[in-house]
């Protein structure tokens, strides 16, 4: 196939970034995409020029490392899908391919593709996490989960942090993100203890930090890889307001 | 933002249920609407109630103004190809504008009949009480002011089929099953809401 590429190049966080025009022959369609970004890299190596960069890590769709627009829709077409995942059967022959970084306040640009998502970093070490020594494992039964809890923790713990919702989203709200981490703990025996606490203060690290405000219109979900429910928004709401009326 | 919409939906209902009466046979709905209308005006309860409504306007205005410049900020910079549209309604993502309209229209609603009814002079009807029917009336004799409150309620109706069951979300309805039937309501609610209130501005011009 023959590819045309428009690709976003950006040096720097304080530079202006732009489309750059690239043309690739002999793309196969069983390449993924990445592959497809290498053999761009590749060819700008051999050229001398600089090559493009961009995130990536496990290439299994499980990391949440890679992760970019392309034509307009984060990890492109294909629904519930990582970039990674995205193979280039996706594609005809003669195609113009657009391919952007994640664009959000809270994300800025490191360099081409790459964005600088500590923001969720920062989420998670507000709260996203159970304080006790666990020790070494416990024995299975010993603390009794129900199947369906059990399942509901794991859908919300499926979140690989991609910020495709923070993408996607009009307002570039962490809602998503932010409420699958919460939900996951709140799901379990060991996590609902510090429930309240562990909500505000994830709540209100995402509202300090460049963020915006969920309106449900509940884009994040249908381009999510993982296809995290929005229902975890709700369940967040339920117990910040649970919390801070207990206050 | 949820609360004070569900309270705004609340009135809707109350407001619509009060206005139909415009809809009854000529001599009998002036009379019952006027003394509707009065007896509203009088009420005690009705004035605390009405003084929240204004605060709820007001707050609902202010943080919609505050969410969507926090948005704007919060967006960066423009993707050159965006078609992230496909993954949502185009009302949930013009709220703003949507409300914007409804907000512009009951600036003209309370000019042209709150106001008058409340500081102006208008005429009596045979009973004593300020004839308010014989000022909608009129009002809804103009073609161009029957369109401007069907552009408005519009608005409304697609405000509220994305505000209803987005107001049970930020206060934390999450349960699958219930979260499914709000849903459902919200959009009853909305379609019954715009075909009432259409109905009315309609029904006079073309009846009466």
């Amino acid at each position: 196939m023959k590819i045309y590429l428009k690709i976003w190049r950006q040096k720097n966080k304080d530079t202006k970034g732009q489309l750059e025009d690239h043309t690739l022959d002999n793309v196969s369609a069983e390449m993924s995409f990445l592959e497809m970004l290498d053999m761009l890299n590749l060819k700008l190596a051999k050229s001398g020029e600089r090559p493009v960069e961009f995130d990536h890590d496990c290439r299994e769709g499980i990391c949440g490392q890679c992760g970019v627009m392309i034509n307009g829709i984060a990890h492109g077409p294909l629904k519930n899908t990582t970039t990674c995942q995205l193979h280039m059967r996706s594609f005809k022959d003669g195609d113009t391919i657009y391919i952007e970084p994640f664009k959000a306040k809270a994300f800025p640009v490191i360099r081409d593709l790459k964005v600088d998502r500590t923001g969720f970093d920062d989420i998670i070490a507000a709260g996203g996490y159970v304080s006790v020594n666990t020790g070494q494992a416990p024995e299975a039964n010993s603390i009794p989960v129900t199947h369906n809890e059990a399942e509901a923790a794991f859908d919300s713990a499926a979140c690989i942090g991609c910020g495709a919702c923070v993408a996607t989203c009009k307002n570039a709200s962490a809602a998503l993100f932010t409420s699958a981490k919460i939900s996951q703990f709140t799901h379990l025996p060991q996590g609902k203890k510090e429930s309240a606490k562990r909500t505000v203060d994830m709540v209100n690290r995402m509202e300090e930090l460049d963020f915006g405000h969920c309106t449900n219109t509940e884009a994040c979900q249908i381009e999510c890889p993982q296809d995290i429910s929005v229902l975890n928004i709700a369940k967040m709401n339920f117990e910040y307001n649970k919390a801070k009326l207990k206050k | 933002m949820a609360l004070t919409g569900l309270f705004l939906c609340f009135f809707l209902i109350i407001h619509l249920l009060g206005n139909l009466q415009l809809l009854l046979p000529k001599e009998e709905a002036q009379l019952q609407y006027n003394l509707y209308s009065h007896f509203l005006s009088g009420n005690i309860l009705i004035k605390i109630v009405s003084y929240v409504l204004y605060a709820s306007i007001l707050l609902h205005t202010i943080d919609a103004i505050y969410l969507s410049t926090k948005a704007k900020k919060a967006s960066g910079e423009t993707y050159v190809k965006d078609k992230r549209n496909r993954a949502s309604k185009w009302y949930s993502r013009q709220m703003m504008l949507l409300g914007t309209i409804v907000f512009a229209f009951l600036v003209i609603h309370f000019k042209d009949f709150w106001y008058p009814y409340k500081f102006g002079s208008i005429e009596t009807d045979i009973n004593g009480n300020k004839d308010l029917y014989s000022l909608v009336v009129v009002s809804f004799q103009e073609l161009w002011y029957v369109i401007l409150y069907a552009v408005a309620i519009l608005a409304l109706g697609f405000h509220l089929l994305h505000g209803f069951f987005s107001a049970f979300r930020s206060v934390g309805l999450y349960h699958p099953y219930y979260t499914k039937i709000v849903k459902t309501i919200g959009i009853g609610f909305a379609v019954l809401m715009t075909f009432g209130y259409l109905i009315i501005p309609f029904y006079i011009f073309l009846k009466l």
